[in-house]
């Protein structure tokens, strides 16, 4: 139960009134329907628009050839109609503008496009040619890292590990596809756009359209989902611009469920090698992660995959590093929690083959490895509570007393198993500007161009403003959703909270100053206050900032079908002061919702022969169901932070996935013995590895129970 | 294009129990002819393929994916959409029960696991029992309903509870 803590906006949720951007667009805008390459690399000969350009109701066909020049921005993703080369099947190589979806939709078939096709390469190996060391990882952290002997002291180590993980391409998928309105009235654009960003999307379709960023207002008032697909602008915000222009009407543009796969952005598949090399009390003494992923070769995107093995467990001797391939894929993008989720399930899975192998408790295990300080830096921690989250989960979840042998927890029909894993995230905090005003009749508004995806952050918003003004939720109106208000970072990197609400309180508290100052009269004009928090943020002390948590599962796994169940999933965060407990709550158990699903059912793999993605669809690319998820429980401890801003809170939209599945993979080698390290988990893997079949009960009683409880 | 030549074609549906004549091209689907030609947004397209169940409403009492169905093939059908709470008390107490387990987040499921879920307990209430939908029924049947924010679990809560405040409403 939400405890009284009910979404600002939830009405408007249930009951159909909250009008997402594709809503806004009904009646008032005309649609732009791509057309999609259908080779993976090559050049564009001839584009043929005549049949297209007969059909009824279709204004335009926009091709490379007649496509407006747009100005060079970073993400080449976003230079629609630009050139005539092709980075991978699916990109979008023309598009039609018609005043019905289905007259875009049918005439967009019947445009017809020659190519000069060249050999790709979708499948991303450990040792292809295309592999390098990127300069940098995403957000400037290095590629590499080491400190100590690595090497020697790995060869020396009493007990080691040394062993490959793999993830698959998965992707966001919110339910609510990329959508965009786009119109232009004396040379400004106007946009409602489905975004984490409404000031990212302003500055950059301002660059591609050489507009001053003033004369681009971006609205965006509830988004379906985002999960890191909507962090910056994609191709239907550029293309319903364009289109927009070459029309001169208002003009649509939404991804359709099967544009989301190749255009949306995906999370890059990894080959990742870890190496532990310990004491026999399961003291690290070494520990390197080396990731490869892939790119694309429009953009570079260099994901931080063995970030969290910079800062997870003390060892003395250390390595990180990271190559990429660039290769003839769409570009992967950011996804919930970018790098940490792939990483911490190779560390977290290469950990419990430690604990296997030394015979320490897994919770002990990451105890007796905790560190106080960055363990590559030196740094302090702003705070960090792994240990009790460790121990806290251990308790709620009875872990104590578990056997650790391999098979030892058969109920009836079930295997039965359980798995613990750490989680951690980033935890930043970047500048942001609000403000605050009261009227005379004592009501508050705080304007600011923040983004609920989801998250509560409307509900949050309004709870932390009017406990800084000393009034009732009721008297606060949040403003948010529009890059017009005062300018806001990005709703993603778990820091919309910590940043936004750092501003938020800041206007609050001059806001209280200047009515203290007039004797507490507010004048008939009403009073305005306004924050900017730029030389605060760059003031915070240097420390190490990141949240941490743990994960525990069980699983039960059919002895003979190896179907994978998860009965139960606990998670304990360590995320500074929660401000909105009831939400909180809720992006938890998504988030762990969203690894479990990582953990048995999701994968895009590319199809060598065409290059594209074997799943397109939501009926052959899985994400979890009701069916799939019983219990999930999430909690937290009472943690201070004195380091991300007065609010004290750390994003915690991303750490819930974060560790689920090596939980899960962990707590199935519990339960069969089989250990998996590509993910996902899947029946499959575990029957090809299950050599000691052991004959299983056929009695139909016991297997008829046994399907009521899993 | 028809037999005639036409390519579209009047139909007459009741929405929420008011008559709507309608002109539709005939590819239009009913996920279309609601949001575009009746601007009842509230229910969404998440797939435009029957695969994750945000467009479900509920056509003569039974809950249908709206993005498979065509408008025209349904003449003079009844259809129940999210906007439809104010006449059926069942969908009000769901939306209620909704709120109070915070069984949403980015909310653009949320109009189709209503309509899933009054539709189920209307299946239940056909199959007879005592009304109430035990959280393992709710899991199965509910299935057709994907939420990517993983509200699942208070999902089933709050139908599991919405179900008994409206058994122990029902004489």
């Amino acid at each position: 139960m939400t405890g009284g803590q009910e979404r600002v906006d939830g009405w408007d949720k249930v009951t159909g009134r909250a009008r997402y951007a594709g809503d806004h667009a009904v009646g008032r805008a005309v649609t732009a329907v791509p057309v999609r390459s259908t080779v993976a690399r090559g050049r564009i000969v001839r584009v043929d628009d005549g049949e297209a350009l007969r059909q009824a109701g279709v204004l335009a066909v926009i091709t490379p050839d007649n496509a407006p020049r747009l100005a060079e921005v970073h993400d080449a993703e976003l230079m629609l109609f630009q050139n005539h080369r092709i980075a991978y099947r699916g990109q979008f190589v023309a598009a039609v503008v018609a005043t019905s979806r289905q007259a875009a939709t049918a005439a967009a078939r019947l445009v017809r496009v020659a190519y000069e096709q060249s050999c790709h390469e979708v499948r991303l190996s450990a040792d292809h040619h295309r592999l390098y060391e990127p300069e940098h990882l995403n957000e400037g952290r290095p590629a590499g890292t080491s400190s100590g002997d690595f090497a020697g002291a790995f060869d020396a180590a009493p007990v080691r590990v040394d062993e490959t993980y793999r993830t698959p391409a998965v992707c966001n998928n919110p339910l609510e596809t990329h959508a965009t309105c786009a119109s232009w009235d004396n040379g400004r654009l106007t946009l409602i756009d489905s975004t984490q960003g409404p000031n990212t999307v302003q500055n950059v379709l301002a660059a591609l359209f050489r507009l001053r960023t003033d004369h681009v207002r971006v609205i965006c008032e509830h988004v379906g989902g985002a999960f890191g697909a909507k962090g910056a602008p994609r191709a239907n915000t550029v293309l319903a611009a364009m289109a927009a222009l070459v029309v001169g009407r208002p003009v649509t543009c939404s991804f359709t469920r099967r544009d989301m796969f190749a255009v949306a952005g995906h999370r890059s598949p990894t080959i990742q090698r870890v190496r532990l090399g310990a004491h026999p009390d399961g003291r690290l003494i070494a520990l390197a992660h080396d990731a490869v992923a892939h790119t694309s070769t429009l953009r570079r995107f260099a994901e931080q995959t063995a970030a969290a093995a910079r800062h997870m467990y003390a060892a003395p001797h250390r390595a990180t590093s990271h190559r990429l391939a660039a290769l003839d894929v769409p570009s992967p993008s950011w996804m919930r929690a970018p790098g940490y989720c792939p990483g911490m399930f190779a560390l977290e899975s290469a950990m419990d083959e430690l604990a296997v192998r030394t015979g320490v408790d897994p919770v002990d295990l990451r105890l007796r490895n905790d560190t106080s300080v960055h363990p590559e830096t030196g740094q302090l921690f702003s705070s960090r509570n792994l240990a009790a989250c460790l121990r806290s989960g251990a308790r709620l979840f009875a872990w104590a007393g578990r056997n650790p042998a391999p098979r030892s927890g058969r109920r009836g029909h079930w295997l039965v198993g359980t798995g613990v894993a750490a989680s951690t995230y980033t935890a930043d905090v970047a500048p942001s500007d609000a403000a605050v005003s009261v009227s005379v009749d004592g009501r508050y508004s705080v304007s600011i161009a923040a983004v609920d995806v989801g998250t509560g952050a409307r509900t949050m918003l309004r709870s932390v403003a009017a406990r800084e003004l000393g009034v009732p939720a009721s008297a606060v109106e949040i403003r948010i959703g529009d890059s017009c208000l005062p300018r806001a970072v990005v709703a993603g990197g778990s820091m919309g909270t910590s940043s936004w609400s750092w501003a938020v309180i800041a206007a609050c508290r001059d806001l209280r100053r200047r009515v203290r100052e007039r004797g507490g009269v507010v004048p008939v004009t009403g009073l305005t206050a306004r924050a900017r928090t730029d030389a605060e943020v760059a003031a915070l002390a240097d420390r190490a900032r990141f949240s941490f948590g743990a994960q525990f599962a069980e699983v039960r796994v059919d002895a003979d079908t190896m179907e994978i169940r998860v009965p139960r999933l606990l998670g304990v965060f360590a995320v500074g002061k929660v401000l909105a407990p009831a939400l909180a709550r809720s992006q938890f158990v998504g988030a762990m919702t969203m690894g479990l699903s990582m953990a048995l059912c999701e994968e895009a793999v590319t199809d060598p022969c065409s290059g594209d993605y074997a799943q397109h669809e939501l009926a052959t690319y899985h994400i979890a169901t009701h069916a799939d998820v019983q219990d999930v429980q999430a909690s937290w401890i009472e943690e201070e932070e004195h380091h991300l801003g007065p609010s004290g809170a750390k994003g915690l939209g991303e750490i819930g996935i974060v560790g689920t599945a090596a939980a899960i993979a962990n707590a199935v080698y519990h339960a069969t013995g089989v250990r998996v390290r590509d993910l996902p988990v899947r029946p499959a893997s575990l029957l090809r590895a299950h050599r000691c079949a052991e004959p299983s009960p056929h009695d139909r009683g016991d297997r008829g129970n046994a399907a009521e409880q899993p | 294009m028809n037999a005639t030549g036409n390519t579209s074609a009047a139909v007459r549906l009741r929405v929420n129990g008011v008559v709507r004549e309608l002109r539709l091209d005939n590819r239009t689907t009913l996920l279309d002819a609601l949001r575009e030609a009746l601007r009842l947004t509230g229910t969404k397209k998440g797939c435009d393929h029957g695969q994750c169940g945000a467009c479900t409403v509920l056509v003569d009492g039974r809950r249908v994916y709206s993005c498979l169905l065509l408008a025209v093939a349904l003449p003079d059908s009844d259809v129940t959409t999210v906007e439809g709470a104010v006449r059926d008390g069942r969908l009000r107490i769901l939306q209620r029960a909704f709120l109070d387990h915070d069984a949403l987040q980015c909310g653009y499921c949320t109009p189709g696991q209503l309509c899933s879920a009054l539709g189920l307990l209307i299946e239940l209430a056909a199959e007879g029992g005592d009304g109430t939908a035990p959280a393992g029924a709710v899991r199965e049947r509910m299935s057709g309903n994907l939420c990517r924010c993983g509200a699942y679990t208070h999902i089933v809560a709050a139908v599991t509870a919405a179900s008994k405040t409206i058994a122990e409403g029902t004489p």
